[in-house]
């Protein structure tokens, strides 16, 4: 059996933005939001600035590569800049109504509301979907989450 | 039809600064960081005025105004700020088309929904609030014979508020009026999408209350809002945003132990019965306009009524006609009063619209009408316009359960009236929900049945002053738009006396 695929993922646009942020802020989160006017927008804070717990899903990480320094391959040589991951945290109740789908953290120009970090530097970070496929939803459905989260199928509220 | 000289233009009725300061103790002073960010009007797109950076420095100062304000004006008396109240209430309506102007170029609104809706709504939510706080009382219970407890309301102090660009005047007076009326000062931080026109108002009303009463900063939420919530120095917290937000602003007054009142938006079904269809009335046309309101303020409404529900038996005809109805939306110039829908308010705004209608088609949703971005032409090439568009589904999909705060509609249909309840509260959300019906027992069960805080019953989009307004589960604390609206505002104090000589004869 294949292993499950990553829930989120990152474009190359926004991993330029998530570098700055990094550099001014240090290590970083994000928690999807849901509800009006800049619901649905992912939010991305100093890491633990937001208090995640049981009621959140980790639906995976970001990783962005560290940049080589001279004449070095790796991410860590002198003169290049360490890599570093992102969580991607999002409510448990909303997990359910988006699992079946895979998230990509995008940017766009503009200027969200929220106390997410980005909207000083003109853009705002935006979530693009896409359906899992039916193969990746059953190795999905099959695997346990870390944090137990496909535990939630059946959820009643 | 009539259109509004644009500002800027010869003979507009609103002119807006080169440049704005914050409003910190009744006038403009400069951001302590010397910055500005420059704000586009949504109707074309281009830059109208530049407008204060704050941070967490501006936000202390306009917290040393409020409190230097709060003594005194916690100590007015009811009468007095009542009267100051009505009077900002009067001056607004004097200068209500020009208040409307500046509110469609700030915000991208149809100018006929500034005039006739946000701007008469909160002239009337000052009028509301001062007769509100006219005619509360405190109370006394009598313990026993000699001994008696005193109830006196009591403001909180200075308390902060957080505003939301959808309606950036209305949701301001929203706010403003209860802690207002009910002795509070405030220090008011506008979305950064709409941050002029809440100035335009303080310009025009700064004579009417007393410096420092009212402060509003600007800027954006990580550095002007952030230290605002997280501020030891409020006694309340009020927000109106999105849920991620609203759980890192509980958490902030979590940590300074005060209250918050908290508006989360919805994804409100309006649900259409069967007997709608009975004849072909007044009243059927009435569900038409009911069905289309998915569309009012361009969808971004947190009670919009964007999942709509109709009986199976009536669904082709039902949808057929609404489907015209919402393809009659005359979109164009913002500031023309036929306009039916103006333009979203930022770029980034509709670029979540459009995602959302690519999920949408991606879950496997009918494309109805609608569904890309309406470029207009001259100027308006450049502002954020969209088209009205409806998918049809199921509710599983995410467009069915996310807030996409644009003028896009979800359809299903449902089977019978348990169908209908299910498929209702079938969402993490609470906010608004719209039933329609002949039958007044079918509409009443319904009203009762829907985990929502305010069920439009044969109409939509409302808003009196009166009417309570506020979220069940996830969207929100607190009611807003009602005289209850006051306690949030207020402390009780408690004075408990005895009357009697009588030692209790413990020591």
């Amino acid at each position: 059996m294949s292993s499950p695929p990553e829930r989120v993922a990152v474009t190359e646009a926004a991993i330029e933005v998530l570098r700055r942020l990094r550099a001014q802020h240090g290590e970083l989160m994000f928690h999807q939001s849901g509800g009006c006017c800049d619901g649905s927008s992912p939010m991305c804070y100093p890491a633990g600035e937001f208090l995640v717990g049981d009621a959140d899903v980790r639906l995976g990480e970001l990783v962005v590569a560290g940049s080589p320094g001279e004449g070095a391959p790796g991410g860590d040589a002198p003169g290049g800049e360490a890599g570093f991951v992102v969580p991607v945290w999002m409510s448990r109740n909303q997990y359910v109504y988006w699992r079946h789908t895979h998230l990509t953290i995008d940017v766009v120009s503009g200027r969200g509301a929220g106390f997410s970090l980005e909207a000083p530097e003109g853009v705002r970070f935006l979530i693009r979907s896409r359906l899992f496929s039916d193969e990746e939803q059953r190795a999905l459905d099959d695997a346990v989450a870390p944090d137990g989260a496909e535990a939630l199928t059946g959820w009643a509220f | 039809m009539t259109i509004y000289a644009a500002p800027g233009q010869p003979g507009s009725l609103a002119t807006f600064r080169e440049r704005y300061d914050q409003w910190i103790g009744g006038e403009y002073v400069a951001p302590a960081s010397g910055r500005y960010f420059e704000n586009p009007t949504p109707v074309t797109g281009r830059t109208f005025t530049e407008v204060a950076r704050g941070d967490a420095a501006d936000i202390e100062r306009a917290l040393d105004a409020a409190h230097g304000a709060a003594r005194t004006w916690g100590k007015t008396t009811a009468t007095q700020r009542a009267v100051i109240l009505n009077k900002i209430a009067d001056r607004m309506e004097q200068n209500l088309e020009l208040l409307a102007v500046a509110e469609t170029w700030d915000n991208g609104k149809a100018i006929r929904e500034t005039v006739g809706a946000d701007i008469p709504l909160a002239i009337d939510h000052f009028r509301y609030f001062a007769g509100a706080v006219r005619a509360e009382e405190g109370s006394i219970s009598q313990i026993d014979e000699d001994t008696v407890a005193y109830h006196f309301h009591e403001p909180l102090g200075v308390v902060g508020q957080i505003i939301p660009w959808n309606f950036p005047l209305l949701m301001a007076v929203w706010k403003l009026a209860p802690a207002l009326a009910a002795g509070n000062c405030v220090v008011l931080k506008p979305a950064e999408q709409t941050p002029a026109s809440i100035l335009v108002l303080m310009e025009l009303i700064a004579d009417l209350l007393p410096p420092g009463v009212v402060n509003v900063v600007n800027g954006f939420g990580v550095e002007a809002g952030k230290p605002l919530a997280s501020s030891p120095r409020i006694r309340k917290i009020a927000f109106t945003g999105e849920t991620t937000t609203g759980r890192l602003i509980m958490q902030y007054a979590s940590q300074n132990l005060i209250p918050v009142t908290l508006e989360l938006g919805g994804k409100s079904p309006n649900i259409f019965f069967e007997d709608v269809a009975r004849e072909q009335d007044a009243y059927y046309d009435k569900t038409l306009e009911g069905f289309t309101m998915f569309a009012f303020n361009q969808g971004e409404v947190c009670t919009a009524p964007s999942r709509a529900l109709i009986q199976e038996s009536i669904y082709d005809r039902f949808l057929g006609d609404a489907v015209a109805r919402t393809q009659a939306i005359r979109q164009g110039n913002p500031l023309d009063t036929d306009t039916m829908m103006g333009a979203q308010a930022s770029n980034d705004q509709l670029e979540k619209i459009l995602s959302y209608v690519d999920i949408g088609t991606a879950e496997g949703a009918r494309l109805v009408t609608g569904g890309e971005r309406n470029v207009l032409d001259g100027d308006l090439a450049g502002g954020y316009y969209m088209q009205p568009t409806i998918f049809e589904g199921k509710n599983s999909m995410r467009i069915f359960q996310e807030e996409i705060f644009g003028p896009v509609l979800a359809v299903t249909s449902f089977a019978d009236y348990d169908d209908a309840m299910t498929i209702a509260n079938d969402t993490l959300y609470g906010l608004g929900a719209g039933v329609w019906s002949r039958e007044s027992t079918i509409a009443y069960r319904a009203g009762r049945e829907i985990q929502a805080g305010r069920v439009w019953t044969n109409c939509y989009h409302a808003y009196p002053a009166a009417a309570a307004f506020g979220g069940y589960k996830g969207s929100g604390i607190g009611r807003e738009n009602h005289k209850m609206m006051l306690d949030h505002y207020q402390q009780t104090k408690n004075i408990l006396v005895s009357y009697s000589a009588q030692k209790l004869g413990f020591f």
